[in-house]
């Protein structure tokens, strides 16, 4: 923490675009396809073609108000459609169809982030520069490909409750996982169908007033919007403190280099001209179609956090950690089903511990994107679990899994880390070794402090390469060292 | 009597509507746009709080469609008719960034 | 066989339908009536046959050729909604009015001149030609859907389909000496019908008698999945057959009628003769009042301009149409769109944008759409005590042309009594109700009743119509030039 941030409370809303999953468009049946030839999958209504009507997809209100239900708001019993007007090329109508002062969904939170609304709007076309940088400057030509128009969009707006960059991503985690658990996107900021806006203000700490707030666009992944906030934070603060004031705009965050660049605007202060759309009758769900939506909703991060946490016994940092992050999640569902030894508790505490520590250290993001698949993990899992191998074991071998993949079982039989137990006496010899090399550690055992078995364990340790199986060595210790009893003629 | 809407604000929406305006145009749109809008501006005035807006005349909600495809037209008809097609796409001067 | 042409349509479809009427010899009879145009009335005829979407001759409209007013999209049929910004387009799809006019048998005779993006009430605005009224040539047909009019009143066309907006079907067919009608608001589907307004926007027939009208309607209006704002009518429309008005009460709004200033007195008289006819045939006709209605002009000129500026931002150059070449983006959009739209249409624009734009929006629109609210009540207020409503559809006869060229306000007078029907998206009839000379002197020119009723009461209504019709016996042939007087 820098020491400007203690005096400066940094105030961040964020603005949400996802596109639905739907088979077809908002307003025509034209098919969504990610990655298609250009205009393959256009019509005369996401054309703009003169005369053409909208009519709504049935499945994007339902898939809407399962996400404003979702994040607990309210929803509108009437809604209306709003044309919202602006020229640009990848606008056909010149106008977007989206909601305005009546959204399908107000109030509501996710997390310790209010939700501030949810609306449904329909998206843009793809515009793409023909140049040599790839971005939209100066003079030259542009192409636009309307494939993409029309998509279902859900916009879904946060109050100003965030504090930081990496609360933001944090927060963002949890909105992605529960979209992708309401099945109503892929959400993947890749491929845009998740995108993602911040509203960033300052205000002295303690006070109420909001500061004037810069908008931070087209950030699209979590660790450029983390660090795309933390930036501009830090800019407006040193901005603040040198006497100046934080101007409104519009700001690219360039992740290479780390700097802020203010966009020049399409067309600045926008004067939208909003008018209610007169081509679309009012959305009315009832009370009915409410209740039902509500009783479909699957169950959602909060609730399958608590559930983790009761189930498996986790620490509730642990059980949000499998909650929130929607991969981690499924990678642990994945891993429990497949393991046959190793019980639910086990396999998490495995995936949220070893193995984040492992995969991070191994410099991935995420250990979905390693080689340690469910299945190698579950297996690793097993292992342990048999005590085939120890824990320590289970970790080395876990490291190379993750940078290599491949079948845990055969790595242990290669190297020869299997497990040193009691069977084939080889423990029971070391264990015997161990005392007679350390007397005095054996002393205090016998007499009754159990700390200086650290000693011993440790030198049966050594003897086995680290194979040993921890408990088992304990247990022969102590049966080793248990006071004998008298010896009856 | 000064007009309803001047020079300024003519240029100013003859911007948002994207019309270009000779400069002859200006002044006679400003007196044409003033003449509609001191006729209109009879209703500005109207004590009107307390009566609903009328969005649409017809009574209906929920008028919905199927989440099912139907045909699009194939790239060759959607560019037909295009100003300046290119491989594939609509080709336009850049926007100004 | 007499002249083919002088058939209603009610008598050629019949015909056609019975075998008596060759449906090819018909076509050709009246593209050859077509191609003599010397009114402007055409901006696209068809050459080869007009034929009929279906060959069943038992059909409705089988073997019928329809003119249709240039804002309705036909696949592959040059369609220009007046304007230069559409000059050379071809839609990729047809309007569903137009196909259900096709599936019922019926061909597409041509594409009719209009007031461009039907903004205009004298199809003066059109940017291909004015059209002229066959009653005297130095005389606007009306608009905005001047073509169809003048097409249907001078003989070029059988019948036709239009769009009503504020009176752009009434109107003309006051002008014109025909029956043009508006049906309520979502009877008829507005897919592919270019659009100006959208909330306001109707299509209708215009037809030489109520029964022509009825029965264009009867195939045309449906709920269409394409249109979410389109419902049909109830119950469907019956052919008219009323001969009488017994027990009928006919309210006349005094607003729209007696006292209302800028009626010509040629027009006052044929009304009020026209009051006494319907007396005679047993209706009870007495003074209503919409006292709102003097509020109907400024209202409409801030919502259809309000709409229309929306409605016609994607005239853009990007996708079809008019492009202009440009140095950059936002030079290319202007250009485009000053060289497209021709003046009216521009004037609409920058109202409609004014009116949207920030700090005047709860001033104009918001406020346009609380008369809007006052005057569909005053409607359902006048329709406790009364059936219909009667008033003159247009304050004078036929205007010379360029006589209102100077004064946008005047032209918007025009529609004064027709605008809050439309407001309303209530049905409203114009047929002609006799002749009468303009203020200041001149020829004889048609003047129009109008009838309004309640939301989907078409059938009362044509049947009304039909009865006045009958009784008020109008010779719908233009006095002099028809239409293929060079």
């Amino acid at each position: 923490m820098s020491p400007g941030e203690n005096r400066w409370e940094p105030v961040i809303g964020l603005e949400i675009h996802v596109q639905l999953q739907t088979r077809t468009k908002m307003f025509c049946g034209c098919e969504l396809e990610f990655g298609a030839e250009p205009n393959v999958h256009t019509c005369p209504v996401c054309l703009g073609h003169p005369g053409t009507l909208p009519v709504p997809n049935r499945q994007a209100i339902n898939y809407a108000l399962g996400v404003a239900l979702a994040l607990g708001c309210e929803i509108a019993p009437r809604s209306i459609f709003h044309r919202k007007n602006y020229f640009y090329p990848d606008l056909p109508k010149g106008y977007q169809i989206s909601q305005y002062d009546i959204p399908l969904g107000a109030g509501g939170s996710l997390g310790e982030v209010r939700i501030h609304r949810v609306h449904l709007e329909e998206d843009a076309a793809k515009l793409s520069h023909v140049g040599e940088s790839g971005r939209i400057h100066g003079s030259g030509t542009s192409r636009v490909d309307f494939n993409r128009g029309g998509t279902p969009l859900v916009e879904i707006v946060s109050e100003p409750d965030i504090r930081s960059g990496p609360q933001a991503r944090e927060w963002l985690q949890l909105l992605r996982t529960t979209l992708r658990q309401l099945g109503v996107s892929d959400v993947n900021m890749e491929e845009g169908s998740l995108r993602c806006d911040a509203n960033i203000s300052i205000r002295e700490a303690g006070t109420e007033a909001l500061g004037t707030k810069t908008e931070l666009k087209n950030m699209n992944s979590f660790r450029f919007i983390e660090r795309g906030i933390a930036a501009e934070i830090e800019r407006q603060v040193a901005l603040v403190e040198g006497g100046g004031e934080v101007a409104q705009e519009t700001l690219h965050f360039d992740p290479v280099s780390g700097s802020l660049t203010s966009l020049r605007s399409k067309e600045y202060a926008h004067d939208y001209r909003y008018l209610p759309e007169p081509d679309l009758v009012p959305l009315a769900p009832s009370e009915e179609q409410i209740e039902a939506a509500r009783a479909a909703l699957p169950e959602l991060p909060e609730a399958r956090r608590d559930r983790y946490a009761a189930e498996l016994g986790l620490s509730p940092d642990d059980a949000a950690h499998l909650a929130f992050d929607a991969e981690l999640g499924s990678f642990f569902e994945r891993t429990s089903e497949r393991a046959r030894e190793a019980d639910s508790k086990a396999v998490a505490n495995w995936v949220t511990g070893e193995l984040v520590r492992c995969s991070r250290e191994a410099g991935f993001e995420h250990p979905a994107e390693t080689k340690a698949t469910p299945e190698i993990v579950a297996a690793l899992a097993d292992l342990v679990a048999t005590r085939s191998i120890n824990r320590k074991v289970g970790r080395q071998v876990l490291n190379r899994l993750v940078l290599e993949g491949g079948d845990p079982a055969a790595i242990v039989e290669a190297e020869g880390l299997g497990a040193v137990s009691g069977d084939d006496g080889a423990l029971e010899a070391a264990v015997e070794k161990a005392i007679a090399a350390q007397p005095e550690a054996a002393e205090k055992v016998r007499a009754g402090e159990t700390k200086a078995i650290g000693a011993l364990i440790g030198f049966v340790m050594r003897e086995t390469g680290g194979r040993a199986d921890g408990g088992e060595v304990t247990r022969l210790i102590h049966e080793k060292l248990a006071p004998q009893p008298p010896v009856t003629d | 009597m000064r007009p309803m809407i001047d020079r300024d604000q003519v240029l100013h929406v003859a911007r948002l509507a994207r019309l270009h305006l000779e400069e002859s145009e200006v002044e006679r749109m400003a007196a044409e746009l003033s003449g509609v809008l001191e006729h209109v501006d009879r209703i500005a005035g109207l004590d009107l709080d307390d009566v609903a807006t009328t969005t649409h005349v017809v009574h209906l909600e929920n008028v919905l469609r199927d989440d099912t495809p139907t045909p699009s037209l194939s790239p060759e008809r959607a560019l037909a008719g295009a100003p300046d097609p290119d491989q594939g796409s609509f080709r336009v001067p850049s926007p100004q960034a | 066989m007499s002249d083919v042409v002088e058939l209603s349509l009610v008598e050629a479809a019949e015909a056609i339908r019975c075998g008596d009427l060759d449906p090819g010899e018909y076509a050709s009879a009246w593209r050859q009536a077509a191609a003599g145009d010397a009114l402007g009335a055409y901006l696209w005829r068809a050459d080869e046959d007009a034929g009929p979407g279906t060959s069943e001759s038992s059909s409705e409209l089988a073997g019928i050729p329809v003119a249709v007013k240039d804002i309705f999209c036909i696949e592959d049929v040059p369609t220009t909604a007046g304007s230069r910004i559409l000059e050379g387009y071809l839609p990729p799809y047809t309007a569903t009015a137009v196909a259900r006019l096709r599936a019922a048998g019926a061909g597409v005779l041509g594409k009719t001149n209009m007031d461009e993006f039907a903004m205009g009430s004298s199809n003066e605005n059109s940017a291909y030609a004015p059209v002229l009224n066959p009653w005297d040539r130095d005389r606007v047909p009306g608009g905005s859907s001047g073509g169809s009019a003048a097409a249907v009143a001078g003989g070029l066309a059988p019948c036709a389909i239009g769009t009503d907006t504020g009176g752009s079907i009434r109107q003309p067919a006051a002008l014109c000496g025909i029956v043009g009608l508006k049906p309520t608001y979502g009877a008829i589907s507005r897919y592919g019908m270019i659009a100006f307004a959208s909330s306001l926007d109707q299509c209708g027939p215009l037809t030489r008698t109520v029964a022509d009208s009825a029965l264009m309607l009867r195939v045309m209006e449906g709920r269409d999945p394409l249109d979410s704002t389109s419902t049909g009518i109830p119950g469907g429309v019956g052919l008219p057959a009323a001969e009488r008005l017994d027990g009928l009460r006919l309210g006349v709004p005094r607003e729209l009628a007696g006292e209302a200033e800028g009626i010509e007195p040629g027009v006052r008289e044929v009304f009020e003769r026209t009051l006494d006819v319907c007396r005679d045939l047993g209706a009870e006709v007495a003074e209503t009042a919409l006292p709102h209605a003097e509020h109907g002009i400024s209202a409409y000129y801030v919502l259809a301009p309000a709409e229309a500026s929306a409605n016609l931002a994607r005239y853009d150059g990007v996708r079809y149409g008019l492009r202009e070449s440009a140095s950059d983006l936002t030079e290319m959009y202007e250009r485009t769109r000053a060289e497209g739209f021709g003046d009216e249409v521009k004037r609409r624009i920058m109202l409609g944008t004014y009116a949207l734009s920030s700090g005047y929006y709860d001033a104009y629109y918001g406020q346009a759409q609380r008369v809007r609210t006052l005057i569909a009540e005053d409607f359902n207020r006048a329709f406790e005590d009364f059936d219909l409503l009667l008033t003159p559809t247009s304050p004078t006869v036929a205007f010379e042309l360029g006589s209102r060229a100077s004064d946008p306000l005047a032209m918007y007078m025009s529609d004064y009594c027709t605008v809050p029907m439309s407001l309303a998206g209530l049905p409203a009839i114009s047929i002609p109700a006799g002749l009468a000379q303009p203020e200041g002197g001149g020829p004889e020119l048609p003047v129009g009743l109008q009838v309004a009723g309640p939301a989907y009461s078409e059938s009362r209504l044509l049947d009304a119509a039909h009865a006045i019709e009958q009784a008020v016996g109008f010779d719908g042939t233009p006095a002099r030039g028809g239409a293929g007087d060079s």
